[in-house]
This record gives C-alpha cells, structure tokens and sequence, in this order.
C-alpha cells in the first residue's frame, strides 16, 4: 500500500512529526510551570519564616535593652522584663538535659545494641513511637497527675524539668538510634574479635562515632523543650513571678543547694503567652521581644545541629 | 605456666561479666521507662476521667451541645469542643495537604539537588520555631493580615490560627510524604521515561500512584499534628466553646480548654479539674487513632516492593 503511494505517506509522516514536536514541547512546557509552582509552594515556609522574624523584629526591636534582661515581670509593660523567666528557663532546662538526656541515650543504645529479637523489644519499640505522636499538652496532664498531686513534686521546676525530659525523650531515642545505626558492623566485629565486652564496645567503639549523630538529636531536642508552653501551663507554672529561685550555689558548706528544684517559676515562652494574652499594644511589643528572645535561642540550636549533621555527612568515610 | 595465665584471668572475666549484667540491666530500665511512661499516661487520664464520669454521664458528654464546666449551671458537652478542634484542623489542612504535596512532589522529582539541599534546612528551621510564637504571629499578624479581605473578621477567630497551624505543619507533612515518594524504585520512573513520558507525566502518573498510601499517612499525621497544637489556638482562636463550622468565628479547641482551665488554677480533685483530663482522653484516642492508621497505611506501602 505505502510502495504505491510514496508521496502522501511521506507528508503524513511530516505532519505526524510536527504534530508530536508541538506535543512534546507542550508537555515540556507544563513541566517548566509545575516545577516553578512547587518552588514557589517550597518558598512560602521561607517566606513564613521571614515574616515572621520581620514582623516580631519591628514590634519588639526596641524593647530589648540591658533592663528588658534584668527587670521582673511588671504591671507596666514598660517596665516589665524577663529576668524571672529566662532564669526559669535556664534552670528547667538544667533538669530536663539532666534527666532527659541519660534516660533517652541509653534507651536508644539498649535498642540498637543490646534489644534482643523478642516481644518486650517490640512493646518498647512501639512505645517509643506512641510517644512520639502524643500531643505535648497531654504530657501536661500527665505531670499534672503524677508529678504535681500523685509524688507532690507541687508546681515546681522539677516537675516542668521532668515533664519536658519525658517530652523530648522520643526525639532524642530516635535520633541516637540512627546515629548508632550507621556505623558499620565491621568496626564492632573488629572489636569483638579482640575479646572485647559488649559494652567495651560500645563504649569504646560505637558511642564516640555515634556522639555527633546523638548531639545533634539532642540539641534539637532541648531546643524543642526551650519552646515549649503548654505542658508547662497546663502543670500551672505561674505567670507572674517577681523573684528568682534559691541559688543553685551557697556560701556555707556543701556549696550546693538544690532548693531551687522546688520552687515556683516561669519560663520565656509562659512569659511571652502571658503578654500576648494581655490587650494593649505595649504588652504585645513585650510578647515580641520575648518572642525575639525564643526564636533567636530555638534557631541558633537548631541551626547548629543541622550544620553539625551536614558536616557529619560531609565526613563520614567508612 | 597456662594455669597462672588462667588464674590471673579468671577474676577479671568474672568482674567483667557482673559489669556487663549491671549496664545492660541499667539500658534496659532506660528503654523499658517508654512503656512506663505510655502506662502512666493512659493511667493518669482514665483514673482522673473515672471521677469525671461519675459526676456526669457518657451520653451527656458525647450529645450535650453546651460546654461551660465553669459555668453555675455547668454542662459538659464535648461537641463544641470537638467542633472547634475539627475546624482548626480542617482549615489546617486544606492549607497543608496541597502545600505539602507540592513541596514533596517539588524536592523530591524536580529539584535540582543544590536547590533541594539549600531549601531542606529552612524547612527544618520552620519546624522548630516554638508553637507560642506561632501564635502570636497568628493573632497580631495574620488575623490584620486576613481583616484586609475579610473587614468584619473577629479579632479572634479559628480561620486565622487554622492557616497558621496549617503552615507549621507542611514541613512535616511534606518530609514524610518525600519519604514514601523517595522510596518508589528508580526503575519506574526509568520505565516510565523510556516510553516517552516527561517528567510531570512520570511524577503524576507513576510515582503519586506508587506512594499514594504513604502520601495519605503523611496527611493523618498532620491531622495527628493539627489536632494536638494548643497554643497557637489558645492564643488566636478565643477560648470560647463554640458549635459552629464557620472558621471566621472565635471558638475553642480540646486543647486550648485544657490551658485555659490550667491558667485559672483550679482545686485539686473539683469537676473542672477532672474535666480537662476526660478532655485530654479523648484528645488522646483522636490523635492515636489517625497515628494507627498512618501505621497502618505505611505498613502496606512498605509490603508493596
């Protein structure tokens, strides 16, 4: 049929391949629109970010003076400052890095180390997953009951301390499980090969490999724990506090005091919903500073621990 | 000779073996602490809801459509409560759900990957700005923000702290759903390329269809998120129970019940105080519930290659 023909076949392929061309080229055009869309869906959280850090910067810039650091809360909001709130912080975090920090480490290395193959590795497993998806204010509540009323810790920094270490606990456990994952099995073979106990070698060998991995979980971790607010409200951390714990440190022997651990307090974020809470634009540039504050401490962690996984990244030469 | 070498060792092996037995006792207490604490908290909530339930009963709780615990004349209905929790999450997602697949789809099949490894830590950044600052952003910068399109807009509303929320989350749901997209093997896509196909037709029709269930666990698990974010409601929606399904109105969530009710102090043991822990049970049963089925979801994604 084609042999007898050869004239029109051959303009029907041309057009044919014309036809195509202007398909393909269209096609190619949606790609171009769709990826410029999903960029520009990816930049609205950079945009989010820089609003936001734009707009707190113009309501709260010029309430950060040296006073802002060193004033107690006050009903004059010129006057009123954060110096309770970011001692507070200090000081629960202290507890929380103390407590929360150990338990989860070890948790993790137990998982990857030591769990044997059976239904109790399992259920923890599974627990540490449904912690993780629990929402931070049921955490509240948990300390509500237990720590504040069931152990009568009262509303105290070590019942926000522990609250947030068995907050970030999932986090971290996550975090130093990875860590330890990626080194590989010949360095522990190696070691096991000389006779070494298994927790020669994971002492020895697998934790100082897996550290950076396990501080960057951990930084993420207390930065989450700075920011947080509504487990500490809900176990009813004051919101107005005009005095500072007992020192940590004495004149008279031991030197160390741990009365602090039962006092009342507040923490930044606390002091920044309080403030936001209150009507009134002085207050709210008060919130912004305070809020300046937080967003400053949680992205420079952050942003640390994200650098120091790059370069662990970069590093790594098995 | 070999017995003095054995005998000098010996000791030390058995000083080692207790050692061993002691660290791996402390490891396990560590772990096990994860199965304490889930205990402790599902104890807690059902002891202290018990003592709710005593004083008012199930069905009211479940149909009552009034919630003024604080109120002379209280009434526990959960549905406003509920209500309000929905449609923060509802608004929440519908700013997520087609944010975050954009971005997944975007980082993970277009992106070049200088772009990708520029954007990628923004993202993270995004996650880890405190939720209290969010909710300030919410009330005094999106809510003027949205009063320019919507005049009679309420200075507090859930449209306002629903969008916020809404843009928390996206770098969540946005890197679980790269993950399920990341995981479809190469060879599909390569399959897909060599009949022609370009690179938004392959990313459609080839790789959306392969990860769909793990794109659908992401979405749960914003839910899970959205659902469970307390201040940036607590702050901008009002605090007010409210049975509506219209976002611009003010109205409260399970969690911002929960803060405001902790910030009034209550008596340890009084009706107000049990009723935020029977609102924190079923808090906790909405958010398990969507986590299970993400589990399940991804389990079947996983059995698929």
């Amino acid at each position: 049929m084609a042999s007898l023909s050869p004239p029109v076949t051959v303009t029907r392929a041309a057009a044919g391949i014309d036809e195509l061309r202007l398909n393909v080229a269209r096609r190619r055009r949606w790609d171009i629109v769709f990826a410029a869309v999903g960029l520009l869906a990816t930049s609205v959280g950079v945009i989010t970010l820089l609003a936001l850090f734009v707009d707190l910067l113009l309501d709260g810039y010029h309430r950060l003076t040296p006073e802002f650091f060193l004033s107690y809360p006050s009903r004059r909001a010129d006057q009123a400052g954060i110096l309770s709130a970011w001692v507070g912080t200090c000081l629960v975090m202290l507890v929380t890095a103390a407590v929360g920090v150990p338990l989860s480490v070890c948790a993790g290395v137990y998982l990857e180390e030591y769990a044997p193959r059976n239904w109790v590795t399992a259920l923890i497993e599974i627990n540490v997953s449904n912690l993780a998806a629990v929402p931070s204010i049921v955490y509240g509540l948990l300390a509500l009951g237990l720590f504040v009323y069931a152990l009568n810790f009262g509303q105290s920094i070590l019942s926000a301390g522990l609250t947030l270490a068995l907050m970030i606990m999932p986090i971290i456990v996550v975090a130093t499980r990875e860590a330890i994952r990626a080194i590989p099995h010949t360095i522990r073979e190696a070691a096991y090969a000389v006779g070494a106990t298994r927790w020669q070698v994971t002492r020895d060998h697998v934790l100082p490999y897996a550290i950076p991995g396990i501080a960057t979980g951990v930084i993420i971790g207390l930065a989450r724990a700075i920011g947080e607010t509504a487990p500490l409200v809900t176990i009813g951390a004051l919101t107005f506090i005009a005095y500072l714990p007992d020192p940590p440190f004495t004149s008279t022997p031991p030197f160390v005091s741990f009365d602090w651990l039962w006092s009342g307090f507040t923490v930044l974020p606390i002091q920044m919903f309080n403030w936001v809470s209150r009507p009134g634009t002085a207050f709210h540039a008060n919130a912004a500073a305070a809020g300046i504050v937080i967003v400053v401490l949680t992205l420079v962690m952050n942003g640390f621990a994200i650098w120091l996984r790059y370069r662990l990244r970069q590093r790594i030469t098995w | 000779m070999a017995s003095t070498t054995r005998s000098l060792i010996r000791p030390r092996v058995h000083h080692r073996d207790l050692r061993e037995r002691i660290v791996e006792a402390i490891l396990f207490t560590c772990a096990a602490s994860a199965v304490a604490i889930t205990t402790a908290i599902v104890v807690v909530l059902l002891v202290e809801s018990a003592g709710f339930f005593e004083r008012v009963s199930i069905v009211d709780f479940l149909t009552d459509t009034m919630w003024t615990p604080l109120f002379a004349e209280a009434r526990y209905g959960i549905l406003p409560l509920l209500c309000g929790t929905v449609l923060a999450a509802g608004v929440a997602l519908i700013v997520a759900v087609p944010l975050g697949l954009m971005v997944a789809l975007y980082l993970s099949e277009f992106a070049p990957v200088k772009v990708r490894e520029t954007i990628k830590p923004f993202l993270e950044l995004l996650e880890g700005v405190p939720t209290v600052v969010y909710g300030y952003f919410a009330l005094l910068f999106v809510t003027p923000l949205l009063r320019n399109f919507i005049p009679d807009l309420p200075g507090f509303n859930v449209l306002s702290p629903g969008i916020v929320i809404g843009i928390m989350i996206v770098p969540y749901v946005a890197s679980v759903s790269e993950d399920a997209m990341r995981a479809v093997p190469n060879s599909l896509r390569e399959a897909s390329y060599a009949c022609g196909a370009t690179r938004l037709q392959t990313t459609l029709r080839v790789v959306v269809p392969a990860a769909t269930s793990g794109i659908v666990a992401a979405f749960m698990l914003g839910i899970a998120r959205a659902t469970g974010e307390t201040m940036v409601v607590a702050i901008a929606a009002g605090q007010q129970p409210n049975l509506t399904l219209d976002p611009r109105e003010p109205a409260a969530t399970i969690t911002a019940y929960i803060v405001q009710v902790a910030l009034g102090d209550l008596p340890h043991g009084s009706i107000g105080y049990q009723s935020i822990f029977a609102a924190g049970l079923v808090l906790l049963v909405i958010t398990l519930l969507f986590n299970v089925l993400a589990h399940l979801l991804r389990m079947r994604f996983r059995e698929a290659y």
